[in-house]
C-alpha cells in the first residue's frame, strides 16, 4: 500500500499514543491530549500539504 | 489556574515508588532500552509499558515493511550518523533486523522515505520512554 495519507495517519496515531502515555497519567487525560494531538497532526499535514500546493518542485 | 490542574493529575497519578540507588537506575534505563516499555512494566506501570512495548515495535516493523532503511555509523556523514544513532534507539529489534538482514532499505520504494521516517521516530521515542523511566525510578513522577 503506497498511500501516502494512509501512513501518515498511521504514522500520526502511533507518535500521538506514545505522547500521550508518556505526557499524562490518567486514562482520561491521555486519552484527550492523545486525540488532540492525532487531530492536530492530521489538520496540519493538510494545510500544508494545500500550502504547498501552488508551488513546484 | 495551571498550576492546580497540574496538581490535580499527579494526585490521580500512581504513587511514585521511592527512588532506587544508582545501579538500580541504571539498569532500569538499560532494560527500557533494549526492550520498549520494559522499564515501565519492570516499575509496576502495566499500561504504559503495555503501550510501549507494542507500539514501537510495531512501529518499527511497519518502517521495515515499507522498504525504510537501517542506517550505517558513517560518521564521516554526520546526518546518517545521527540517524544510526536513532535506528538503534528502538534496542533489541535493531539487533533483530540486522541479524535477519532486514533494513537494507529499498530507495525506489515510494514509501521509502516512510519507512526511514518511522524507523527514526520509533527509535526517537524509546530514548524518551527510557527517559521516562529514568524520572519514574529516582521518585520524581
Amino acid at each position: 500500500m503506497t498511500s501516502h495519507l494512509f501512513w501518515l495517519t498511521v504514522f500520526a496515531f502511533f507518535v500521538s499514543l506514545v505522547f500521550a502515555m508518556l505526557l499524562r497519567d490518567t486514562p482520561r487525560e491521555q486519552l484527550r491530549i492523545g486525540a488532540l494531538m492525532f487531530a492536530a497532526f492530521l489538520a496540519a499535514a493538510l494545510v500544508l500539504g494545500w500550502l504547498m500546493f501552488p508551488f513546484p518542485l | 489556574m495551571a498550576a492546580g490542574g497540574k496538581g490535580s493529575a499527579k494526585t490521580a497519578a500512581a504513587p511514585a515508588k521511592p527512588a532506587r540507588d544508582r545501579v538500580g537506575v541504571a539498569i532500569v534505563c538499560l532494560v527500557s532500552w533494549l526492550v520498549p516499555g520494559a522499564g515501565h512494566l519492570q516499575l509496576g506501570r502495566r499500561a504504559k509499558g503495555l503501550v510501549f512495548l507494542i507500539a514501537l515495535p510495531a512501529m518499527f516493523g511497519i518502517g521495515l515493511y515499507l522498504g525504510g532503511r537501517l542506517f550505517p555509523f558513517a560518521w564521516s556523514e554526520p546526518l546518517v550518523a545521527l540517524a544510526a544513532v536513532a535506528d538503534l534507539g528502538v534496542g533489541v529489534w535493531y539487533f533483530a533486523a540486522k541479524f535477519a538482514g532486514a533494513g537494507g532499505g529499498q530507495v525506489v520504494a515510494a514509501t521509502y522515505e516512510y519507512g526511514n521516517t518511522f524507523l527514526i521516530v520509533a527509535g526517537l521515542l524509546n530514548f524518551l520512554v527510557m527517559l521516562d523511566a529514568f524520572d519514574i525510578a529516582l521518585g520524581r513522577k
